[in-house]
């Protein structure tokens, strides 16, 4: 390999506001010199759209949603034509990242049928008896801080049979009564979800007790939409049967990438809910679902 | 050549004595001697430590001793408190409010008094052993090229990262079932230098992956008796992994080649560090089950320390809430003892969650006795008593680091809070355990009331009872329950019926007996443990416990004859009937008397007991007892026949030593000993009798020299023999026993040609010329003083031995012949003297004999020219070339001799000194600084009173310059 190309931003997280800076250098490492045809970066934003597999034929008839909506698209020159010298050359580069008008720079997500990416590309054009070479680097953006202040809206909740739904024969249902309380369903994306639970009483002992996060993605137009709900991450707070009347806590992070503010736009929504999973030893499954509403304070 | 006559010089010892002597000069008291006690004035060590220099001013005023060593060492090791102190010279002084931070970090940290856990890890691993078969389940396999079915916006890095975390949650099942323990613990070590590998080879997915694998095992309690010794092969590794994550973030925060200092601050932190960092957190947070995310996120807690100040505090209490959602009480409570563990090392200052963790602990208590519990223990044929011994090493840690420097108060309130809890034996136990001896101690009644309300069907009792004991072992309870508490103990411990419940609890009771009462109540305990442990002969069984309880009882009672006088003690040691186990408590034994023992002793008590013992040791030597043992018991041994004196029955001291002599006469080295002992008490006799021996001494000192006689040809070390002929003679001479002396020297003659060239030295094969050098010189100085025989020849001892040398056969490279001719010359020269330079008191030597009579006189110096034809013929066989430096050497050692003892007067001898001078510088071999030296002695021996022939003599000696 003669040329190697490759794109650094100046942070050790890559993670940039709206309104702020993006720099960095990108650097070429060659034995030889090199010849090019110019050098140029680019920097692109976009979201993605999917639709699962199941309303693909419906949709595409009438519903133009699965191109790319692109946000940010800006490119620079940054060598002329010419030559570079030998060994590594540090080129670097600014960008300023500012939305024109009243669009909005959405957060990095990656998601199962929504994907919001931010990325920088630079290429090197070159003769015609050299390939091109291009390297692309994500960035991460992080929306600006909500205004005003997050009211904390905090859930008390209890579980017995009696406040299931969806139950076939109520009578084979051990007895139970599960409390708690999650202390926000407003939540800071940055902060960890937190709570309480209590198995005060269940005659039938506890296998498990987990936290499952699940992403609520809807795609749609006006003519209509696709709304899934998958898991992201399901994290286990009790194992084995559990102190009676004990608190346990309920803790979880929210994980980078795979999470963003609650967000809704005319062509997409991506919103997040909780389950609280109860796993009896007989195999019976309780769950509990509440809806999330993410910031970034 | 022509022979040359020898001229001896004539001496006078007397007058050369006194021109000799070194002048003595009154030594004043208040001078320096190097050999003087050495005094510190700078006494107090804490000053000179922080110089960090043992360096101190000396000075001889004080006349108290003190070694300057171990008045450093004493305290705190000096390295540690250098370490540990902010040096103010050397160091930058750091800012006021850093130091005070730094000072108060130290008063929290964690002391050399605590015990560390490596100390607890072994025991744990020794006790919590398993027989059944093992398993581990792994999901390890990475299955590559594996059909993904995550979006394609998700770009390369992502997805492969999700492969990566898919797999170990789907990847193949590695099942390895039916593993001895033994099997389990090698692939545990496996897992730790698979850790260890992936880590280095910068996987740290895999690394990951490999300790959330393993942190897994620690939810499964099957095979649940070998939990506890689980727990610790697994937190190995956690902590292998806590510290490659710690070490590397480390090294990411140095900044051109600075590293951070040890408590530096989270802003000091460069970003891609925190990154890292925060990364792990991240990706710990998303690991799915419950322990392995405890677990892994606990053992790199303390890298917690680069994102912020407050961050290990936030932790802890949570981490502490965390462990509520273990259903298992014995996994909760050991992740609970993982926990405090790394808080201890990571924060020491931060208590409260350690009590926190307690009295979670406490809460969930009554789990242990419910249904879930009960369960699973007849699933697996595991009784009570036996489940709950499996929490001890957890409560004892947590309380352990609870109680470390805690106020009593704090203490008693865990007390109290176990107290109210039902069958808290366990608890009890924990606490005897963990908290304070002497917190204990000052409460021992009580504890005996609680131990004794214990519902007998849970925690065994003896084990209280054995915690209990160990606490009294370390510190005293109040003087007026002392008896009281010996008395309320033994009678539950009496009456335990299992022989090893009750040696383990008897063995640790001892040490209370010993330290606080009379040999009476000894001796009772001792007469309970024979009667428990004869049955079935279960001291078979109880070897290590019973050995232990002797070493406690000599440790106490090191007074030999109050010793004895427990009448148990001796039937007691009947007890260790097998050998090995029976020699090893006769050395600690001697051991102990060798120490302890101040004076010498008679009591017949003692010396049967201990002759008895030390029989035990003898009789233990067999063909295949190794050099090292049998050196250790002789010098047991010999410690023993040293302590030994009756005083001034010299007849019994000797008959003591002829019994020795018969019991021990499988070890050499007693043997010596013997010999050495018996030539002292003729000597002593010899003392007492101001030289003059009575009729009666006399005969005795004939039976010693006689024991001597008959032992010495019982050794086999060839030099042994020769040097104790020599020793012995010259005490049977100094003894006035002239023909016993002459039959000494005569076997010691008779022995010299028997001396092989090479001898065995510490298991080397070594030449043995330099020690028949050595022995032969030695031998030649004794003889100028031995009369000769009036029925033998003149010098018949000393003719014999030069017969022998004549035809010993000698390294044919080697001078040493000639050396030893040499030295001949010394004692002729010597013999022809009309007064001997020394003599033994009360013994005629030759000069008294014969008066220099002129036959004498000839005979001497007929076997001086004989001496002196020998040494030249020698000299010129040395012509060759590769021997010239050789001959150079022999010239000038006889040109000395010549220089020293002839008489240069004469001029065939004085021509000959000059030959040999000439011949030693002759091929240029010899040392011309040696030759100044020489000459230089010759001109200053010339200026003394009828020496003054030397000056003609260093006129014909040139000096033959290097160039």
């Amino acid at each position: 390999m003669g040329t190697a190309l490759d794109v650094r931003v100046k942070r050790a997280g890559k993670v940039y506001r709206d309104g702020e800076i993006l720099s960095g250098v990108v650097v070429i490492t060659s034995k030889d010199a090199v010849q090019h045809q110019g050098i140029s970066l680019t920097m692109e934003g976009s979201v993605n759209l999917q639709l699962s597999a199941k309303n693909v034929g419906v949709f595409e008839a009438f519903c133009n949603t699965a191109k790319p909506i692109q946000i940010i698209n800006s490119t620079i020159e940054m060598v002329k034509p010419g030559k570079l010298p030998s060994g590594k050359t540090e080129i670097p580069f600014e960008f300023p990242l500012q939305m024109k008008g009243n669009k909005v720079l959405y957060e990095t997500y990656h998601g199962v049928f929504v994907n919001i990416q931010y990325t920088l590309r630079c290429d090197m054009r070159r003769s015609l008896l050299a390939k091109d070479l291009t390297k692309t680097c994500e960035f991460i953006v992080h929306s600006l801080s909500q205004k005003g202040k997050l009211l904390p809206s905090p859930v008390d909740f209890t579980i017995t049979p009696e406040t299931l739904q969806n139950v076939k024969e109520r009578a084979s249902l051990p007895k139970f009564l599960i409390r708690g309380h999650l202390n926000s369903t407003n939540c800071v994306i940055t902060q960890p979800l937190t709570g309480e639970l209590v198995v005060e009483s269940a005659e039938a002992a506890v296998k498990s007790i987990e936290l499952q996060l699940v992403r609520v993605e809807t795609c749609g137009c006006a003519e209509g939409y696709a709304r899934d709900a998958t898991e992201i991450q399901n994290i286990q707070i009790a194992e084995g049967d559990v102190c009676r009347g004990l608190p346990i806590p309920i803790h979880m992070v929210f994980p980078r990438l795979f999470t963003c503010p609650t967000l809704e736009t005319t062509n997409f929504k991506v919103e997040f809910e909780v389950n609280i999973v109860v796993l009896l030893h007989d195999d019976h499954l309780i769950t509990e679902n509440f809806p999330l509403k993410l910031c970034r304070m | 050549m022509a022979a040359f006559p020898w001229h001896a010089r004539s001496r006078n010892y007397v007058s050369e004595s006194e021109v000799c002597k070194l002048e003595s000069v009154p030594l004043d008291f208040g001078d320096y001697h190097p050999l003087k006690p050495i005094t510190v004035t700078e006494s107090k060590t804490k000053k000179m430590n922080r110089k960090g220099s043992t360096s101190s001013t000396s000075s001889s005023s004080s006349s108290s001793m003190m070694d300057p060593l171990s008045s450093v060492l004493d305290g705190t090791d000096p390295l540690s408190l250098f370490a540990a102190a902010a040096d103010p010279v050397t160091s930058a002084p750091p800012t006021d409010g850093a130091r005070r931070k730094r000072d108060k970090d130290e008063s929290s940290a964690v002391g050399s008094d605590f015990e560390p856990w490596s100390s607890k890890r072994g025991e744990i691993l020794a006790r919590y052993t398993t027989t059944e078969k093992l398993s581990i389940n792994l999901y390890m396999g990475s299955e590559k090229g594996k059909v993904t079915t995550t979006g394609s916006a998700v770009s390369e890095k992502v997805r492969t990262r999700l492969e990566e975390l898919d797999d170990l949650e789907e990847g193949s099942q590695k099942e390895l079932l039916n593993l001895t323990q033994q099997d389990y613990m090698n692939r545990i070590e496996e897992l730790n230098q698979s850790l260890k590998d992936a880590w280095s080879s910068d996987q740290k997915v895999k690394a990951l992956k490999i300790v959330i694998q393993c942190s897994k095992l620690l939810s499964d309690t099957t095979v649940i008796q070998f939990y506890p010794s689980k727990f610790v092969l697994i937190t190995d590794i956690l902590d292998t992994f806590g510290k490659l994550v710690y070490e590397r973030i480390l090294s990411m925060c140095v900044d051109n080649r600075v590293s951070l200092p040890d408590n530096f601050s989270p802003e000091s932190v460069n970003d891609t560090a925190k990154e890292t960092c925060l990364n792990w957190f991240f990706k710990i947070a998303s690991i799915r089950e419950l322990i392995p995310r405890f677990y892994v996120e606990a053992a790199i807690l303390k890298c917690n320390k680069f994102l912020s100040k407050t961050g290990i505090s936030e932790c802890l209490p949570r981490l502490t809430a965390m462990i509520r959602g273990i259903g298992d009480p014995l996994v909760a409570v050991y992740a609970r003892a993982y926990l405090c563990r790394v808080g201890m090392e990571v924060a020491p200052q931060l208590k409260e969650s350690l009590n926190k963790n307690f009295f979670d602990f406490l809460l969930t208590f009554k789990q242990i006795h419910g249904d879930t519990v009960q369960n699973q223990l007849v699933v697996q044929c595991v009784e009570i008593p036996l489940y709950l011994t499996l929490y001890s090493p957890a409560i004892d840690w947590i309380l352990q680091c609870i109680a470390y420097h805690a106020p009593d108060v704090l203490l008693t309130e865990m007390m109290e809070r176990c107290k109210k809890l039902g069958n808290n034996a366990l608890l009890l136990n924990s606490v005897m355990s963990a908290f304070r001896a002497e917190f204990i101690a000052a409460r021992s009644m009580d504890f005996i009331g609680m131990i004794k309300e214990c519902d007998e069907s849970g925690f065994p009792k003896h084990l209280l009872f054995r915690s209990l004991g160990l606490n009294l072992a370390l510190a005293d309870p109040p003087e007026n329950d002392r008896l009281q508490i010996l008395n309320e103990a033994w009678k539950v411990i009496t009456k335990l019926k299992n022989p090893q419940d009750y040696i383990n609890c008897a063995e640790v009771w001892v040490e209370y007996t010993c330290r606080h009462f009379t040999k009476r109540e000894v001796n009772t305990v001792l007469a309970d443990v024979i009667k428990h442990m004869t049955p079935d002969r279960a001291f078979e069984d109880a070897y290590p416990q019973l050995q232990s309880i002797i070493q406690k009882v000599i440790t106490y009672i090191y007074d030999f004859a109050l010793l004895f006088s427990v009448e148990k003690f001796l039937p007691f040691l009947d007890m260790f009937q097998k050998e090995s186990v029976r020699v090893e408590v006769c050395k600690c034994i001697m051991e102990s008397f060798i120490k302890h023992q101040q004076e010498s002793t008679k009591d017949p008590v003692i010396l049967n007991a201990l002759l008895h013992i030390c029989k035990t040791m003898h009789d233990s030597v067999n063909a295949l007892t190794l050099e090292d043992e049998k050196r250790m018991l002789a010098a047991l041994i010999n410690g023993f026949i040293k302590m030994v004196s009756f005083g001034r029955d010299f007849e019994q001291q000797l008959s003591f030593y002829v019994e020795a002599r018969s019991m021990f006469c499988n070890l050499e080295p007693v043997l010596v000993q013997l010999i050495h002992s018996v030539n002292q008490l003729a000597m002593e006799t010899r003392r007492v009798m101001k030289g003059n021996h009575s009729r009666k001494t006399a005969a005795f000192v004939r039976a010693c020299v006689a024991f001597c006689f008959i032992t010495i040809p019982s050794l086999s070390s060839i030099f042994t023999r020769l040097n104790l002929y020599l020793h012995s003679g010259q005490v049977a001479l100094a003894n006035q026993c002239l023909s016993q002396a002459d039959a000494f020297f005569k076997a010691a003659v008779s022995l010299v040609p028997e001396v092989p060239k090479m001898i065995s030295v510490d298991g080397k094969m070594r030449p043995s010329d330099a020690f028949l050098l050595e022995f032969l010189c030695n031998f030649f100085s004794t003889l100028l003083v031995v009369p000769d025989h009036p029925e033998q020849g003149v010098l018949f001892l000393v003719r014999g031995l030069l017969n022998v040398i004549q035809d010993y056969t000698w390294e044919d490279n080697s001078d040493d012949k000639v050396r030893i001719y040499t030295n001949v010359l010394h004692l002729l020269s010597a013999m022809t003297q009309e007064a001997f330079i020394y003599h033994v008191d009360k013994v005629d030597s030759n000069d008294a004999l014969y008066g220099g009579d002129s036959k004498f006189l000839a005979e001497i110096n007929k076997l001086s020219e004989t001496v002196v034809s020998q040494i030249l013929d020698h000299l010129k066989t040395l012509g060759k070339e590769e021997t010239l430096k050789r001959q150079s050497q022999l010239a000038l050692y006889f040109f000395n001799t010549i220089l020293a003892h002839g008489d240069l007067r004469n001029n065939r001898l004085n021509q000959l000194s000059v030959n040999l001078w000439n011949l030693a510088q002759k091929h240029g071999f010899a040392d011309t600084k040696t030759m100044v030296k020489t000459l230089e002695y010759i001109k200053r021996r010339s200026k003394q009173p009828e020496m003054s022939h030397f000056t003609d003599l260093a006129l014909r000696l040139p000096l033959q310059s290097r160039t």
